[in-house]
């Protein structure tokens, strides 16, 4: 199982702050794990519908779709930063 | 080792760059910005704004930024603090201040920690206008101002 958490607009729009999820079997990246995600629903494909801007962070590190997940990591998908 | 604080309450400016540089007699320069929100913003008013971040990593990202500075400056110190939750026009949000023992070191790592917070630190803005609140849209040109410093 992983955590995923979820920020600011992508939040809203999935209506998910926070869940567990089992893991694709195999080597796991954040590509395998955001494919899983997209065949949710029209909701989850349009999130991460290519083109959409989003980041995604692993054990708060930032990350990229290469990135391997493991079971018991926390990842993070949010809208570009707009801090400061 | 850097300072780096998130919290809701407002801070005293003065009070906590005075503490950068309180009993030492190295420091030759001290470096500040501080950013205050802004009651317009992209051609519409802006009544109030609410600052999210993701808590644990937002520390860590501000602290990897500050290291990297202080690795790439000669530096003493390094402060950031960064406001979330409600704020309103004319309020600090974040504050940067970094001591070294000449201008130049401070100078350029206050402009540095500044461009990579806004495009690292895990926080977003939610506008609240006369059309509803939005969330705040990533520029690029703060990407552009964060990429000066790759080399």
């Amino acid at each position: 199982m992983v955590t995923l958490l979820y920020f600011a607009g992508l939040r809203e729009s999935l209506g998910v702050s926070r869940e567990q999820l089992a893991l694709p079997s195999g080597n796991a990246t954040v590509s395998a794990l955001v494919d899983q995600l997209r065949a949710r629903d029209d909701r989850w494909t349009e999130a991460f519908a290519p083109g959409r801007q989003w980041r995604v962070a692993v054990n708060q590190q930032m990350a990229s779709l290469a990135t391997p997940v493991r079971p018991g990591d926390e990842i993070a998908f949010f809208p570009p930063v707009t801090g400061g | 080792m850097p300072r780096v604080r998130v919290q809701e309450a407002d801070f005293d400016t003065g009070r906590e760059l005075d503490a950068l540089t309180e009993g030492r007699t190295d420091v030759g320069a001290l470096a500040s910005f501080v950013g205050l929100v802004r009651g317009e913003n992209d051609g519409s008013a802006v009544s109030g704004m609410s600052l999210e971040h993701y808590p644990g990593m937002t520390e860590k990202a501000l602290e990897d930024i500050c290291t990297q500075a202080m690795a790439r400056w000669r530096l003493i110190d390094t402060l950031v603090i960064h406001r979330v939750g409600a704020l309103r026009p004319g309020d600090r949000i974040v504050l940067v201040g970094v001591t070294s023992a000449h201008r130049g070191d401070a100078f350029e790592a206050c402009e540095f920690i500044m461009d990579y917070l806004k495009t690292r630190a895990p926080f977003w803005k939610r506008e609240e206008t006369p059309h509803g609140a939005r969330w705040v849209e990533a520029r690029d040109s703060d990407d552009a101002a964060a990429g000066r410093w790759s080399r």
